[in-house]
């Protein structure tokens, strides 16, 4: 077999592997309580090469509002070269790195919520790039596929 | 023997895209939303045997395709007819009768009859102009009382996705479990639950606009930005001004890759304020609690070549992120508050 019709074979497989995402925002529940989800979604985001660059507390005196939670928090995550690459190309990109997902408590389950990286694409011109936040996209569906496979 | 393996593995790939898991992807796209077993969360419970019962194959696979404008529920217009398929044979398994047969007959009844019945008897749950109920059902932001919120009727995709019968059917009977009651017990006649159903389709040029316009904030730039006069130091200081100005507290002040970088080694020339105003932070998460990803708010102030710049998220793009017409208000709102930190600061 050449190396063309390998290379075909494979992209092919990648092409129908590679998880669909319709939705601007990616999204998953698990029924996790909310601190073994924020475990599993910092080891599999390190497990995956990025950084938790930063946890954020959203929730200060929520429950003394009326909300039925006091479990809410913002994970910002990144990889350096690649942020810092954006950012000087980008400056729109400025105000939106590094990207966030948010991770609160919904009785005892607990639910993900993040920008689909398409929406950070949809914001630059250069094709080249636009194949970073494929894979961050990529990555993100898996680091989720984790969270939801910590169910089983 | 490299090729066919190859060649197997591509087969398998295509067969597995073929044939669809529909547990993997309900999990997967809409498990989040409607619950893990369907009994509902930011979205309608799709287990309610009631719903099940009344609804067509038909109905929900374009309600899938479709969405809803403005009402969360985005229209996975990626999914294959295969996929889409299998995640509808997921959700009609959790009942156990068969799935009503679509009945596309159109319904003739008087529309203006109808608008005052519909004002009278679904207005209260509905909206005076059919826009649904208020709030995303999600329990973490309110006391959950009912298994749903009423559905907005004046949506183009649920005008597209409901056919005449069987919104006449869902008034005729109305939905076990929900709040949603039979008219005809409520003493309608069928031929003024025809004249409903000619208001409710009547909706379509309004729904339409709605999309229209809804569809035209992707024009909107994704950031608001400012070129300082000042100095980045300066710039700063102006800022932390004005964020104080405008009633918000300012929760710290770091560089753009902290946490990126070894401590002490970050780039000086990135700066990052985080400020929020508490009441206005509970007010959004009560709207949609999946804003908090854009929360606390906050101000990047850039200098290169000597160019100071600041630039925050536009607001007014994400209700658009989050197909939540109910958070214009507070993103119109808060797009006027960057707009005069950022004024306020490079003046």
């Amino acid at each position: 077999m050449t190396r063309l019709t390998k290379s075909v074979l494979a992209l092919t497989m990648l092409g129908l592997s590679v998880p669909v995402m319709a939705a601007d925002l990616l999204m998953v529940r698990t029924r996790q309580h909310f601190p073994e989800a924020m475990l599993t979604l910092q080891t599999s985001i390190r497990e995956h090469g990025y950084e938790v660059t930063r946890v954020q507390r959203i929730d200060i005196g929520l429950t003394g509002m009326g909300y039925k939670t006091d479990k809410y928090r913002v994970v910002f995550v990144g990889k350096r070269k690649e942020i810092q690459y954006l950012v000087d190309k980008y400056p729109v990109l400025a105000a939106y790195m590094p990207p966030q997902i948010s991770i609160f408590a919904e009785n005892d389950e607990t639910v993900l919520v993040t920008a689909n990286p398409k929406v950070y694409a949809s914001m630059i011109e250069d094709e080249k790039d636009k194949i970073m936040f494929k894979r961050w996209g990529s990555d993100i569906s898996s680091v989720f596929d984790d969270i939801r496979n910590a169910d089983e | 023997m490299k090729f066919f393996s190859f060649l197997f593995l591509a087969l398998f790939s295509i067969d597995a895209y073929s044939a669809p898991h529909g547990d993997e992807l309900y999990a997967r796209h809409c498990s989040s939303c409607h619950g893990l077993s369907g009994k509902g969360g930011v979205g309608v419970p799709l287990s309610l045997p009631s719903f099940l019962n009344s609804v067509s194959d038909e109905y929900l696979e374009k309600t899938i395709r479709f969405g809803r404008t403005g009402r969360i529920m985005p229209a996975f217009d990626e999914l294959s007819d295969a996929q889409v398929s299998a995640i509808v044979k997921q959700v009609r398994s959790w009942s156990d009768k068969p799935a009503p047969a679509e009945d596309t007959t159109l319904v003739k009844g008087d529309s203006k009859k109808g608008k005052q019945l519909y004002t009278k008897h679904c207005a209260q749950c509905h909206g005076e102009t059919g826009g649904g109920g208020k709030g995303t059902g999600v329990t973490f932001s309110r006391k959950r009382d009912l298994p749903i919120i009423a559905p907005a009727l004046n949506n183009t995709g649920f005008l597209a996705s409901a056919s005449d019968p069987m919104i006449r059917d869902t008034i005729t009977h109305g939905r076990e479990g929900t709040p949603m009651m039979s008219m005809l017990a409520a003493g309608l006649s069928r031929t003024d639950i025809d004249d409903v159903v000619a208001y409710i389709r009547s909706f379509e040029t309004s729904a339409a606009k709605l999309k229209e316009s809804l569809d035209g904030s992707d024009a909107e730039s994704p950031v608001i930005t400012a070129v300082s006069p000042y100095s980045l130091e300066e710039t700063i200081e102006n800022l932390k001004q004005a964020i104080t100005d405008q009633n918000f507290t300012l929760i710290r002040t770091d560089y753009l890759d902290h946490g990126l970088v070894e401590k002490g080694k970050e780039n000086h020339k990135q700066v990052v304020l985080h400020f929020c105003n508490f009441g206005f932070l509970f007010d959004a998460l009560a709207i949609d609690p999946r804003v908090g990803m854009f929360l606390p708010c906050r101000v990047t102030v850039v200098e290169k070549d000597g160019k100071v710049t600041l630039s925050a998220i536009n607001p007014k793009r994400l209700s658009k992120l989050f197909n939540n017409h109910e958070l214009d208000k507070s993103c119109n709102e808060m797009y006027e508050v960057y707009n005069t930190l950022l004024e306020d600061a490079t003046l």
